[in-house]
């Protein structure tokens, strides 16, 4: 195998950096109307931390879509039901949260984080055999049964924890900045990114490096032929649900816990950001969802600096914009 | 020599459509059995039916003895059926390797049955880490077919492969096909481009309005002029 690969000529692949380039850009030509460097590069971090965040829970979504074309109008029921099932381990260990040590602080969040992604996980599979698998093929249903799924677990939320929020602090290690000059970066912010950018580098290895991502990649393309050469989709399509309502589930977390507060009507607030994500990404593309959830966090910090009003509408906007360049998002997958 | 296939009374819906309106026939092991007809006759959606693609409504489907118009796709698939659709379908973001490293359903791609499908498509070879988007037509063609032959298979269901092609890639297609009917392979092929019908083709099915309207040796109906205009409104030769 590897000597036929070897021998031959290749002719190289087309690469479209263009997508790749914008945050780029966008970061730069930021910086004149920012004025002051140590401001943009807070704007930056902070941009890049929420975008991470944003890419961990709409990366499972994007491929949900993509692959099946399942529109989960319910996916911020996993991002809030994520965020509640941690409030259940660290706020009880508050004592080893609060604590100074980091060894003690992860010895409680790493858990969490897992007991959350487990259930929210379960959550999928119960969601997907109950609420999406009589519904295939069938849009305008899956958003009704989605949608009420999403009223359901917000208001089973309200039923369990109360209406009040639930504050949920940072663990003490993770609090305060790294200082260089007169620059800092938030511990919490730069954690978010070494997270959500190792997220991006697994899921690319999962999709490129292994026969399950081939299958995924295949199936977002034409699932019909992948039946066809004898795989069972449906299956896959249940692994990937299942994992993209664990990442929702680690996203909420994360999302808390930047927020430091956590309430039923957090996944609510999040659908509407994620799904920009996705349609800007480009359905099933996790490049794109990247790059995507980067854009919408620049926008919104960058544009809640400069002009706050504008704050409201930059996401909408920002979707227009990419849209009106590239009708089918930035990298398209589907033909859909 | 037995039917490998046994299709019998089987109608096809697609939404209020009444596509297929009872189909009856025998494609025998071994031989490559041509499906004419004029466009909408019903063709592509025989093949879909047999793949479980779309659902039978009513009739009966047997692959060697075993009724398969209840199965999913995916099992049918795994009873050794090959199916190359007419839009090729060939996954455009995955390269020429991973396409075919998914085809080879049951393990690693086998280095023998690899080279013979190189000896008519070199082309694969050469754009082998090539993304498939980027080849043409033919080249697409070519991947779509190899991706059905990479494993053994018992019968491969093709739907017009030489649809939009040059005529030099024609003739490297019907040679390929050619000696695949040679290793033994029972196909029932779809095909529009009466020379290569006539090349390939032992039996030859007729389809008009959703039924199977002749049925014989292919080369008694390459002969019979008033029978080819009868059925199919021209001539072989008018068509050469």
């Amino acid at each position: 195998m590897s000597d036929i690969a070897a021998t031959d000529p290749l002719p190289k692949p087309k690469r479209d950096l263009a997508p790749l380039l914008l945050p780029v850009l966008l970061a730069l030509l930021m910086l004149p109307l920012v004025g002051s460097a140590s401001s943009w590069v807070t704007l930056t971090v902070a941009s890049l931390a929420m975008g991470m965040m944003i890419f961990i829970m709409a990366s499972g979504l994007t491929l949900v879509f993509g692959l099946m074309d399942v529109l989960n109008f319910g996916h911020g029921a996993f991002i809030a039901v994520g965020a509640y099932v941690a409030t259940l381990v660290l706020l009880p260990l508050a004592s080893w949260a609060q604590a100074d040590s980091l060894l003690a602080n992860l010895a409680v969040l790493v858990p969490a984080a897992l007991l959350s992604m487990g259930v929210t996980a379960a959550l999928g599979l119960v969601v997907e055999r109950v609420l999406v698998l009589p519904v295939y093929g069938q849009h305008l249903k899956q958003i009704l049964m989605t949608t009420g799924g999403l009223i359901v677990a917000e208001q089973t939320l309200y039923a369990l924890f109360g209406p009040q929020i639930i504050p949920l602090p940072v663990p003490a290690a993770l609090r305060g900045s790294f200082i260089i000059g007169d620059i800092a970066i938030a511990k919490y912010r730069l954690l978010a990114m070494l997270i959500g950018f190792a997220i991006f580098v697994a899921i690319e290895l999962v999709l490129n490096r292994t026969k399950i991502g081939l299958l995924i990649r295949a199936g977002v393309e034409n699932r019909e032929m992948v039946e066809a050469l004898g795989y069972r989709i449906r299956r896959l399509f249940l692994g990937v649900f299942m994992t993209g309502s664990a990442l929702a589930g680690l996203g909420g977390v994360m999302w808390g816990l930047y927020r430091e507060q956590v309430h039923a009507s957090i996944g609510d607030e999040l659908t509407v950001l994620v799904f920009i994500v996705v349609i800007i990404g480009g359905l099933g593309s996790i490049t794109g969802c990247f790059i995507g959830a980067i854009l919408v966090a620049m926008v919104a910090n960058y544009g809640g600096f400069l002009v706050p009003k504008l704050a409201l509408v930059s996401n909408i906007l920002l979707m227009v914009a990419v849209l009106m360049w590239r009708p089918r998002g930035l990298y398209a997958v589907t033909s859909r | 020599m037995s039917a490998l296939l046994k299709l019998s009374g089987v109608q096809t819906y697609i939404g209020r459509y009444h596509i297929l309106q009872g189909v009856d026939f025998d494609v025998p092991e071994g031989q490559t059995t041509m499906l004419l007809g004029r466009n909408g006759a019903g063709k592509t959606t025989t093949l879909r039916t047999i793949m479980g693609l779309w659902q039978a409504r009513t009739g009966s489907i047997s692959l060697a003895g075993e009724a398969i118009e209840e199965l999913a796709t995916p099992d049918i698939a795994q009873r050794g059926v090959g199916y190359v659709p007419e839009s090729m379908a060939v996954f455009s973001d995955l390269t020429v390797k991973e396409n075919l490293v998914l085809a080879a359903r049951n393990g690693p791609l086998d280095e023998a049955q690899l080279a013979w499908i190189f000896g008519f498509f070199p082309a694969l070879k050469k754009f082998w880490l090539s993304r498939a988007g980027s080849l043409s037509g033919g080249q697409k063609q070519m991947l779509s077919i190899a991706r059905a032959i990479v494993e053994p298979r018992k019968l491969l269901l093709i739907d017009e492969p030489t649809k939009g092609l040059a005529p030099a890639i024609v003739m490297s297609l019907i040679e390929c096909l050619k000696e695949i009917k040679r290793r033994g392979v029972t196909i029932l092929l779809v095909e529009q481009n009466f020379h290569a019908a006539r090349e390939l083709g032992d039996q030859v099915l007729v389809m008009d309005n959703g039924t199977i309207v002749h049925r014989g040796e292919m080369a008694a109906l390459a002969a019979d002029v008033p029978l080819q205009e009868r059925l199919l409104g021209l001539s072989l030769e008018a068509h050469q």
